[in-house]
Formats: C-alpha cells, structure tokens, sequence
C-alpha cells in the first residue's frame, strides 16, 4: 500500500526530470506542456499541473487505503488511531462551524483539505505545486461555488431570486457582483499564496547566489563556483513557505467552503416549508 | 522601434512597483488583527486556540486584496510585456 502512495511521487519526479528544458540559471516559469491533444475547438495542453494533481489523487488514495485496511473494533494498530484521530478532528471542525443539517459533510471538508495540503506540499519534492496553477484551484472554486448556490436553492429558484434583494431591491447589482466575488477571491487567495512564496524563495535565491559571486568570486578554481551563501537561509524561508503556508492555506480554504455553504443556506425557511410540505402530504 | 519596445518594458515594470503599493494595506490590517489578538490571548489565555484560529482566518481575509494586487503586478511583469510588444509589431507591419 505504502509503495502505491510513494509511486507516483517518483513518477513524477522522472517526468519532471525528462521534460525539464536545458535552461541556464534560475528562473520563474509556468507548469511545463508535457504533450497537446488536438481536439476539434482547440488543441488540449496536458501540463504538469494536470499531472501532478492526478499524482497527489493517486497517493491520497493509496494512504486512505492504508491507514483504513484491517481496522479493529479496539484500536491495536498506530495508523487506526491516526485514521481515528483525522475523522474525529475533521468532525469536530465541521459541528463547530456548520449547523447539524450538514453532519454529513464531514469526507467533503476532509478531501478538499488534504488534496489542497498535499498538493502543496509537493513542491518540498521540488516538483510542480498544482495549487500555484489558477486553472486547478479555479476548478475547485467553482465546485464550491456550485456548492453554495446548490444549498441557496434548497428553498426554490424564487427565494434564491428574492435573497439578491435583500436589504434594499436596487442593490441587487451590487449583491450579484459580491456572489460572483466569491470563487474568484477563493482561487486567488490560495493561488497568491503558494504563487507568492515560490517567487519570493526563487528571489532570494537568486540574490544570495550574487551575493556568493561578489563575496567568495575571487577564490581559485571550483571553489569560487560554490554558492556558499545559499546553504541554509532558502531552507528556513521553505519552511515557512511550503510547510506552514502550505497547510495554512489547505485550512482557510476548507474553512471558508465551510463557512460559505453554512452561511448561504437558509435553514429556518428551508425547514419551516419542509414542515409544511409534510403537513400538506399527510392530508 | 526599439525606444517604444524599451518604453513598454519599463511602464510594465513600474505598473507592476505601483500595484504593489496596495501591500500597505492589509499589512496595517493584519497587524491590527494579530495586536487584537495578543490582547484578547493576554486577557484569557484560555480561550488561545479558538482565538488563534479566528485571527489566521482574519489574516487570510484581509490578504485578499494584496493577493489581487500580486496576481495583477505578476501578470503585467510576466505576461503582458509579451502581448504588448507583439500589437505593436503588429501594428508596424
């Protein structure tokens, strides 16, 4: 099971390694085109982004099967205990911050968390994070987005209508640009983050590496070429970048979904008619 | 010819300074989140988990606007110096 979740780890490393373009020096550049599929509108580019995301689906699936086969009614093992411990946090976090309607949410937050973690993560393995890519972290904004309007729905397309007007009828244009807002500042709050701290490593690392040339450039041979200054420091600012950001972000992200579905959903109209529906069929 | 391309470069570049201006911003919001938040932790310290949560939530909302003005500085150095000088070579033809 453990070599299912290490697997795609090392295929896309060699991906990553075989379609690498000769390049001189450090530079910020986009997810790599592994390969084009023509397709009847316009070609399909399959990139790195694509891949690694399906890479992080793979290995997030090989660890749920994991930490779930032979489970016991008494926890013997240690990974039934961390499995015990990742639902009863999950569900923990979900009855604090969404009303009983939605106990059943609990997988929902927990999937959206680790894929978001995990892919960026990825990025300690010096391969592609699909989160600092807009178009993998738009999709999942849009799956939210659903999400919500799925569960303003719940009272019928004209309460749904009536919720633009709310305060005052002409302020409607202005609640349908706040609803649109929505996904897009989700995408780009998670997107700038991990964006930011790959460009601000990739700078400071190239600064430390000019640093190095003017300070240590006048020692003979290689060992002028030794970029001694970038040992250590790019490893701190990683740790705070790829790590804590990393899971910060994967926790706002689940967070806000939470808080979005939780707040859209009308759930005193929703249950007063569906009380009144229950009444009118026992009739 | 090459003025104008030079002129593109250069207005990107300080388009891309200027929009950064907007970091200010939330770096006063956030510092006053995470202020409130020591305050409320020193009042009761019981309370610190809970507290610390809602304050990295905070923090994460009143990032967004910086993060607009990163995603908007980062496509004017990276991408719009491409499509910019290539109207104008276009138009020249």
């Amino acid at each position: 099971m453990l070599i299912g979740a290490v697997a795609p780890l090392v295929v896309g490393i060699i991906l990553k390694v075989l379609f690498t373009p000769e390049k001189v020096g450090i530079s910020i550049s986009g997810a790599l085109i592994y390969f084009t599929i023509p397709m009847p509108l316009q070609n399909l580019p399959i990139t790195e982004s694509q891949v690694n995301s399906a890479l992080v689906i793979v290995t997030i699936l090989f660890l749920c099967l994991y930490f779930t086969h032979g489970l016991t009614v008494k926890a013997e093992l240690k990974r039934q205990l961390v499995a015990e411990w990742i639902v009863k946090q999950t569900q923990s976090l979900v009855k604090t911050n969404m009303s009983d309607y939605f106990s059943g949410f609990a997988p929902f937050v927990a999937s959206i968390m680790a894929l978001s973690a995990f892919s960026s993560l990825l990025s300690l393995f010096g391969m592609y994070p699909p989160t600092s890519d807009i178009n993998i972290v738009g999709g999942w904004a849009i799956l939210v987005f659903i999400l919500i309007t799925y569960y303003k729905m719940k009272c019928g397309p004209l309460h749904y209508a009536k919720s633009f007007g709310d305060p005052v009828p002409f302020l409607a244009p202005l609640n349908v640009i706040s609803e649109v807002a929505t996904p897009i500042s989700m995408a780009f709050r998670h997107y700038g983050n991990v964006l930011s701290g790959a460009v601000i490593s990739v700078l400071v690392a190239t600064g430390l590496q000019g640093l190095t040339n003017i300070i240590f450039g006048w020692l003979p041979g290689f060992l002028g070429n030794i970029p001694f200054l970038q040992i250590g420091l790019p490893a701190i600012l990683s740790v705070y970048f790829d790590l804590f950001s990393g899971c910060l972000q994967a926790f706002i992200f689940a967070m806000l979904t939470m808080l979005y579905v939780a707040s859209g959903f009308p759930e005193e109209d929703y249950l007063a008619r569906r009380a009144k529906k229950l009444a009118r069929l026992k009739k | 010819m090459e003025i104008a391309i030079g002129i593109i470069l250069g207005c990107c570049a300080l388009g891309a300074g200027a929009a950064m201006i907007a970091g200010i911003g939330p770096g006063i919001g956030e510092g006053n989140a995470v202020a409130s938040a020591c305050e409320a932790i020193g009042r009761q310290p019981e309370c610190k988990g809970s507290v610390t949560t809602t304050m990295l939530m905070g923090c994460a909302i009143a990032e967004t606007t910086g993060l607009y003005a990163l995603v908007i500085a980062i496509l004017l150095i990276f991408v719009a110096p491409n499509m910019l000088v290539n109207i104008l070579l276009n138009a020249v033809k």
